[in-house]
């Protein structure tokens, strides 16, 4: 099912562009310094053929990023842009989005920008529903510091801050955004360009803040690291791929799936025919509790990535924090614009000498 | 001339026809300087404030100081927990709250032992008898009743049973015993207000505005505030009424204001003279918050206030409004500033327009946050990474707030640059009268955003270069998004001079380095020459100040003067840059005192920039400058 951006509510107060665009329209003039074989380059190409998609004047776009590999990328778009810094992206785009509601606001962090460093703004955007588009490539690792362990990096990691193994438990993106109140919440993979590219469509026609985990390699620092999520040989027994209104079923024939306990938790389940599939729990992105989107969040093995589930977690809707702010505004303005001189005045004055000008 | 220096006279006619039971003789002031202290829970603050419109209207001069403590409410009856309010007010000009207080109120034996240090030999002191119990003074280390063991000869002590009398009146009406305590700030107001003959209908208003839904309560206070009048009127504790004339100000409408408020009226005109919206990113601090309160009540005017997470997200938030073209403005205190600098270090390398207020308060770190200091003066000019200039504006006084920020406004919007607005707590929170200005007078603060490519690149195609600057001001486009056509990244990165690519080439950071400075210091050429006060100009001796020194400064001034000695004196609104001419007025003395509250901050800045030997006088005392004290010192350089 392919969403029509054109329609969106999201994108409502956003002007439409007169004529087609293509990918070539949102390519800048600056050349692209990743390193060669970076996943980055997979996503760019990714986010330039889905841009148009949008169907809004590109002078209207804006990526804001932090520091990090992945924050170069709006250098790399012919849109509007800040490359600004660490961390701090969110809380720039909540002050650009939020006073203007005509803009389409990206945010393009990484996990040690996002859930490091940026930690309080990233969980505080997601809290407030800010209209922005947070896409969090997370490679598990420092890249542009030369290879440090990162906060989503495995315990034990040997790195070079870590020459003994890491002592730090990792954070599960997923988990933490749905803790922090996201109303929309989703991974994909940086290799597999139409779902990614679903994926993104999905957060673009959300409205409130929308966060997208990019599962990304960094093929210097940490080649591999999704690999048994990549590999066509052994993908399918690991992905847990979600559709809404969808019985959760993966493995390379289909054959395994996750279905509810009668205690509530979801399991997997390694042979659907036992149960005849009515067993399997039906994936419902729209529910109000968070509650089974945080456990589809929980069944990954973050060491051996089995069960790894991908796709849309949650999209409800929640009054977003830009409409409540201009709706105050107006509401402050229905009964005429303040006075200037009305407001130096006050209540309380008094006039020494001639009676001053009214 | 204080309170003794009036003439007792019988009441004239003027005063008949009011309400007076007993003819009291008037004694004409020229001042008075009245301090009221009580615990954080006695309503303190609400009683100077309350007591000061009604000066405010009725004429007079004045300057207020509130001095209150960081915690909300320590324990009752301690001396940590005590809150006072000075107010200054005459029938002239005048600077400051005042050095020493003429009338202390003092609610109770805490109040009195924190607050007679700030009592003149000879004052009077109306303490509230009820509360000098055994136990109350020895809470705070009274061995002996000093109401009667004769340690307050040298004051004119009236002790009045202030609950008692408070609790009697209030007897038959529906409140119980504690809310009838409760109200003993409004008799004790009442009695002031007869003392000082202020007007009643302005505080009768404004209880029945905040009681109106509580009527029990509104009917006891404002019965309590009735006693409170009719006692000073009855009573032969009180022989004599005071009587001070309004002040001989300019013409005009006048209003009293705070410096909060002030700063935030500052910036919504701002928004208005340059028909932007104004938006604040800020994290509630002490004592900057009430700007956040007061632009969040404006929403009228367009003005968009978030109480972001923290005071990075604060910076945050305003840098992403500035670039979406909004009047952009953080307001914190140094603490926060410290954590903003990464911000603004950005904001300066971007090249947006942004006031980031900083009410500073005493340091370092949390420091005193209630009390006033000048200490940040050299992190507003040096406290970030790399070469990080940073125009830098000081309100002088709680009206020049106002001023002051659309200084700031200004700045930032002509040369897209962050811009620093010192303000501190004592400008903060002390209030004046403030002649309302004309709008139609305001500076037109309009801009212009880039529409159009400004660049033909080698190939002959019209682009955008964000780094294009104005050949005068030096400051580049502001190109918002939704402008068709200019599209284009900024970021931290050091940017290429005119096209604003990425660019790691050394003699491209070092021009655009000194670009960036060239920018800061061209902004000279826009304000106004430093200028000196010196009646007789015949001075040797220059006192230079800058921020909220200027009151105590001035009145130091004047006690020099009328002893007959010269001295002249300057003060800087511009900290960064300098007035052009600040290094030829310096040279003209022969000796520059430069007092501040802090160790020597603009002192070591003027030294250093004009190699002029100032002489320093510091204090980080969290309060103001006493006018005779600076008066001592400019009197050791005479």
């Amino acid at each position: 099912m392919t969403i029509d951006l054109t329609a969106a509510p999201a994108l409502s107060l956003v002007p439409k562009a007169e004529a087609a665009q293509s990918a070539k329209d949102f390519k800048s003039d600056q050349e692209v310094r990743w390193c060669p074989g970076c996943g980055d380059y997979a996503i760019l190409a990714a986010v330039q053929s889905f841009l148009p998609e949008l169907g809004v004047r590109r002078e209207n776009i804006v990526f804001v990023s932090g520091i990090g590999c992945s924050s170069r990328f709006p250098y790399y778009l012919n849109t509007y842009g800040m490359h600004s810094i660490h961390g701090r992206a969110p809380a720039i785009a909540t002050g650009l989005s939020t006073s203007r509601p005509d803009l389409s606001v990206w945010v393009i962090t990484g996990d040690g920008d996002a859930l490091s460093i940026g930690g309080n703004h990233f969980l505080h955007a997601l809290r407030r529903n800010v209209n922005i588009k947070i896409l969090l490539f997370n490679n598990r690792i420092y890249g542009l510091t030369k290879g440090q362990y990162s906060p989503t990096s495995e315990a034990g990691k040997i790195t070079k801050s870590t020459p003994m193994g890491s002592i730090d438990y990792p954070f599960n993106p997923i988990s933490v955004a749905l803790g922090a109140e996201a109303s929309f919440v989703a991974r994909t993979i940086d290799s597999d360009r139409k779902h990614l590219t679903e994926v993104l469509r999905a957060a673009a026609a959300h409205e409130g803040s929308a966060l997208v985990e990019i599962y990304q390699n960094c093929n210097i620092f940490n080649d591999g690291a999704w690999e048994p999520l990549k590999d066509a040989g052994i993908r399918e027994d690991n992905l847990i791929r979600l559709e809404h209104g969808k019985p959760i079923r993966f493995g390379r024939d289909g054959q395994k799936g996750v279905a509810r306990r009668d205690d509530g938790m979801l399991v997997v389940v390694d042979d659907v025919a036992e149960c005849g599939g009515d067993c399997l729990w039906v994936h419902d992105a729209h529910a109000v509790e968070p509650s089974t989107a945080f456990a589809l969040s929980r069944l990954a093995d973050f060491t051996t990535l089995e069960h790894t589930a991908i796709g849309v977690f949650r999209d409800v809707h929640r009054p977003v924090y830009d409409q409540l702010l201009a709706g105050q505004l107006e509401a402050a303005r229905a009964s005429g614009t303040g006075d200037l001189a009305t407001l130096l005045r006050g209540r309380d004055t008094w006039t020494i000498g001639a009676p001053a000008a009214p | 001339m204080g309170q003794n220096g009036g003439r007792t006279h019988p009441q004239s006619s003027g005063l008949e026809g009011r309400h007076h039971a007993v003819a009291k003789p008037v004694v004409p002031l020229d001042k008075v300087i009245i301090r009221f202290a009580g615990d954080s829970g006695d309503g303190m603050q609400l009683t100077g404030d309350r007591f000061t419109h009604e000066t405010a209207s009725f004429g007079n001069d004045l300057s207020t100081l509130p001095d209150f403590p960081a915690e909300i409410r320590a324990p009752a009856g301690t001396l940590p927990g005590v809150s006072a309010f000075q107010l200054h007010f005459a029938d002239h000009a005048i600077q400051t709250p005042g050095d020493a207080a003429d009338v202390l109120v003092a609610m109770n034996p805490a109040a009195l032992r924190s607050n007679l240090q700030h009592v003149r030999r000879g004052g009077t002191l109306i303490v509230n008898r009820d509360e000098f119990t055994k136990r109350a003074l020895e809470k705070v280390g009274y061995q002996a009743d000093p109401l009667v063991d004769g340690s307050l000869d040298s004051y004119q002590v009236s002790a009045v049973n202030l609950t008692a009398l408070t609790v009697e009146a209030l007897k038959g009406f529906a409140v119980t015993k504690k809310e009838a305590e409760r109200a003993k700030n409004m008799f004790a107001l009442g009695l002031l207000s007869w003392l000082y003959d202020r007007g009643t209908e302005g505080t009768k208003a404004f209880l029945t505005a905040k009681f109106g839904r509580k009527p029990e309560i509104l009917a006891a206070n404002l019965a309590a505030f009735d006693a409170g009048w009719a006692y000073g009127e009855t009573t032969e504790d009180f022989a004599v009424q005071y009587e001070i004339a309004p002040a001989p100000l300019p013409e005009g409408t006048y209003r009293n204001i705070t410096g909060n408020t002030a700063l935030s009226y500052g910036l919504i005109a701002a928004s208005q003279l340059a028909d932007l919206p104004l938006f604040l990113g800020s994290y509630p601090i002490t004592p900057a918050s009430d700007i956040l309160h007061e632009l969040s009540r404006h929403k009228e005017f367009g003005v968009r206030t978030l109480q972001l997470e923290d005071e990075i997200a604060g910076i945050g938030a305003a840098l992403g409004a500035a670039y979406g073209g909004s009047l952009a403005v953080t307001t914190t205190s140094g603490p926060g500033i410290a954590l903003k600098s990464e911000t603004i270090g950005l904001a300066v390398a971007t090249e947006l327009p942004l006031v980031v207020v900083d009410v500073q308060r005493g340091g370092p770190s949390t420091g005193l946050p209630t009390k006033t200091e000048q200490a940040d003066l050299l992190q507003a000019m040096y406290g970030r990474n790399g070469e990080s200039p940073v125009p830098i504006v000081a309100p002088q006084s709680p009206s020049d707030c106002f001023d002051a920020a659309i200084e700031a406004c200004r700045i930032a919007l002509t040369y897209r640059t962050p811009v620093f607005l010192l303000s501190d707590g004592y400008l903060a929170n002390g209030s004046e009268p403030w002649r309302v200005p004309d709008v139609a007078e305001l500076p037109d603060l309009h801009v212009d955003f880039a529409t159009e490519p400004n660049h033909v690149d080698g190939a002959g195609n019209d682009v955008f270069w964000p780094f294009k600057r104005d050949p005068e001001t030096l400051a580049r486009p502001w190109a918002i998004p939704g402008t068709p056509g200019l599209e284009h990244r900024i970021g931290g990165i050091e940017k290429a001079d005119g096209s604003g690519a990425i660019s790691y080439d050394p003699d491209n950071h070092d021009f655009m380095v000194r670009t960036r400075q060239a920018k800061v210091d061209g902004i000279a050429r826009s304000i106004p020459a430093l200028e000196v006060d010196d009646p007789g100009d015949g001075a040797r001796v220059l006192v230079l100040g800058w921020g909220s020194t200027h009151g105590p400064i001035g009145a130091a001034c004047h006690i020099i003067r009328s002893e007959g000695g010269a001295v002249a004196r300057a003060h800087l609104r511009h900290l960064n840059p300098f007035p052009a001419n600040t290094g030829e007025v310096l040279r003209r003395y022969d000796r520059v005192l430069i007092p501040e509250m802090n160790l020597g901050q603009l002192w070591m800045l003027i030294r250093a920039k004009y190699l002029v030997d100032a002489v320093g006088y510091h204090q980080v005392r969290g309060l103001p400058f006493k006018a005779t004290e600076l008066a001592d010192q400019i009197r050791e350089l005479l």
